[in-house]
């Protein structure tokens, strides 16, 4: 077991990739000469030569097309987007063709995209760099959408969505590439359907994804010390989201909290809740809570910023109150 | 043209890059956050093109590195600043950031940080000058890498077809980020990628403000006059990194050393020595004075400002105030 960067379990996992299969190949922008904005690709280009590590020109919508259409006829491209606010201008190519085409052609044509893209709000970067996307992704049928929350995952989740045949979006942190945590020697493949139970409790059970998983541990922590027992569940996984999962989180503590980095309007959180009317209603002792962003578009200034995004302390405020303390 | 007007000229380029060089300071000091794009080495080219537009009437739109066109037309340098540190008497009110700069009373439309959205917002503006009737141009300062995106294709050919009064400007410093011209555009000379669309285009060198602005003269002209879209390509080159997260590892220091030699302001400082406009000691003089304007203007305007309030964080999500006709 190794411990290594987020943003080295992503290049482990393109290159054993790269080396293991020649129809996979890499795409982005200035993710080869350049190494990648964040290392993700580096070395790459060295290794695998400027037909399978592809330096693009700044043209989203068509350089996504032309690895869907590549993927159409057996190929595995991993295509880079700098960031996911640079995904509103693949959309065309990612909706109306990746996510639908399998369905389109009677399932006689695989589509095998894996979409790479940080997502998030890092540091000040203003309202144009700063959107959470999972969203949107999650809400269109033929999509999978995955978010690694740990270097661990940030690996096996990469491995699992090459391999798959359907069109895979994996979206990373900008504020998570330089995270550390242990990673195993031997390959693995982590699961791009199901929840992970990251911390088991009683009193209450506390969803996340991506960066909002160390803002709901950290909250727990916390409430161990004042005597709450809370679970912590990793989504991972937000297309298809598992309902039985998160049903039996929720049968065993009877209270849930949902912590989203986005803001709440059709969102993760609104999505839970529905799963939890739908299938655990009456094993709730109290109507679940969402913490997430504030309804506007992320601010420059560092303290509106702060502010606009949720953090622990909001979700430990909010399991006081879900529990009456 | 008048020696005052071309010390006028000189002192903007050095204001310019001593503006952006402060920046760089106050963003290595935390007092600037976020991603920071700097203009040093291009100088020229927005200083020359916006010198022969109509300034606070002409429209001008760019993409994120917009300091410097922002107070070319005529935007306050100290609100500029108090953007950049965050602060409410920032242009944006301390929301936007570097890349987001506008100020609509002096027609300069933002800072963006999406390559390739301009294009189309430059013909929008284009399509209301033109139903409003103005003789106004719309003006868009773009990169060499912008032209790879569809956006491109697609705003050039609406601007021939419906004949908008729009200018585009691409500086061409031969890079996007780290990817060079040659690796990333199968025409390198950005003017004849417009030819098909049936747009007036020319290619001129950008690091010579006299050439910028002589060139520019003729094509806001043309634009003006004939109502017509025209495309100028600025041949220039950034003599620091894209933005201040870069190790530059993708370019030669001899290079970037090579460019050095054609900076825009000290080939305009050599050619207003030689014509006895200026001296050395006036030159060093004229820097003090900058210097000591940013200093005590412009960083004490910013740092003093008050920051935004949180309980505001949620005003201008919606216009306040507006009209609710469906209200009795
Ligand atoms: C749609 C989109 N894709 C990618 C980026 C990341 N990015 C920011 S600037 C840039 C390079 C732009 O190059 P160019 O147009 O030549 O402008 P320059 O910075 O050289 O002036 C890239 C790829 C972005 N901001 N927007
Ligand atoms: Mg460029």
């Amino acid at each position: 077991m190794a411990e290594m960067m987020y943003w080295q379990a992503i290049l482990r996992a393109h290159d054993e990739e790269l080396a293991r299969d020649p129809l996979v190949f890499a795409m982005g922008e200035d993710i080869g000469v350049a190494g990648g904005t964040y290392k993700a690709t580096s070395g790459l280009y060295a290794k695998y030569g400027a037909d399978r590590v592809i330096d693009t020109p700044i043209s989203e919508n068509s350089y996504t097309g032309l690895g869907i259409g590549a993927a159409m006829l057996g190929c595995r491209p991993i295509v880079e987007i700098m960031s996911v606010n640079f995904a509103w201008l693949a959309m065309d190519q990612l909706m109306n063709n990746a996510a639908k085409i399998h369905y389109m052609s009677g399932g006689k044509i695989r589509c095998p995209f894996v979409l790479r893209v940080p997502g998030g709000t890092a540091h000040q970067l203003g309202a144009q760099h700063s959107a959470r996307m999972e969203k949107v992704f999650m809400g269109v049928s033929g999509l999978r959408v995955v978010t690694p929350a740990t270097p661990r995952d940030a690996y096996g989740l990469l491995k699992s969505a090459v391999r798959c045949d359907d069109p895979v979006v994996l979206i990373e942190h900008e504020s998570m590439y330089n995270l550390k945590g242990e990673v195993p020697d031997e390959e693995f493949f982590t699961p791009l359907e199901g929840v992970e139970i990251c911390r088991t409790g009683k009193d209450l059970s506390i969803f996340a994804y991506n960066i909002s998983v160390h803002w709901a541990l950290q909250a727990a922590d916390q409430l161990a010390k004042e005597g709450i027992d809370a679970e912590v569940i990793d989504l991972r996984a937000l297309k298809p989201l598992d309902r039985d999962g998160i049903a039996a989180s929720v049968r065993k503590t009877h209270r849930a909290i949902i912590v989203e980095e986005d803001e709440a309007p059709v969102g993760v959180g609104s999505e839970v809740i529905a799963i939890l009317n739908e299938e655990a209603f009456f094993a709730l002792d109290a109507a679940p809570v969402r913490v997430h962003a504030r309804d506007v578009p992320i601010p420059y200034n560092r303290r509106l910023e702060k502010a606009a995004i949720p953090n622990a302390e909001e979700v430990v405020a909010a399991a006081r109150k879900l529990l009456g303390r | 043209m008048e020696a005052s007007d071309q010390r006028r000229l000189l002192r903007e380029m050095l204001f310019a890059r001593r503006f952006e060089e402060r920046c760089a300071q106050a963003y290595q000091e935390r007092e600037i956050g976020g991603f920071l794009h700097l203009y040093p080495g291009q100088e020229a080219c927005a200083i020359g093109v916006l010198e022969k537009a109509r300034k606070g009437q002409d429209y001008v739109v760019t993409g994120y590195r917009d300091h410097i066109h922002a107070i070319q037309c005529g935007v306050d340098p100290r609100a500029v600043m108090a953007e950049l540190f965050g602060k409410e008497t920032g242009t944006s009110r301390g929301r936007g950031g570097s890349m987001h700069i506008f100020d609509i009373d002096r027609h300069f439309m933002g800072g963006y940080a999406l390559v390739g959205g301009p294009f189309p917002l430059a013909i929008g503006f284009a399509k209301a000058i033109q139903l409003r009737g103005g003789d106004e141009i719309a003006i868009c300062f773009l990169g060499d890498g912008a032209n790879n995106q569809g956006t491109f294709h697609e705003t050039m050919n609406m601007a021939s077809l419906w004949n908008l009064p729009v200018l585009f400007v691409c500086e061409n410093n031969l890079y996007g980020i780290g990817t060079a011209i040659e690796r990333a555009s199968s025409e390198i000379n950005q003017y004849l990628r417009v030819a098909p669309y049936k747009i007036a285009a020319s290619q001129v060198d950008g690091q010579d403000l006299d050439v910028v602005m002589a060139a520019a003269e003729t094509a806001i002209q043309y634009v003006r006059g004939e109502r017509k879209p025209y495309f100028l390509e600025l041949m220039t080159y950034r003599l620091r990194g894209h933005s201040m997260s870069d190790s530059g590892a993708y370019r030669s220091k001899e290079e970037v050393e090579r460019w050095a030699q054609r900076d825009p302001i000290g080939i305009y400082k050599r050619r207003l020595i030689d014509a006895s406009v200026i001296d050395e000691a006036g030159f060093r003089s004229m820097d003090e004075e900058i210097l000591q304007d940013i200093e005590d203007n412009i960083i004490r305007y910013a740092r003093e400002s008050a920051e935004p309030r949180v309980e505001d964080l949620e005003r201008y999500v919606y216009v306040e105030g507006g009209p609710k006709p469906w209200l009795k």
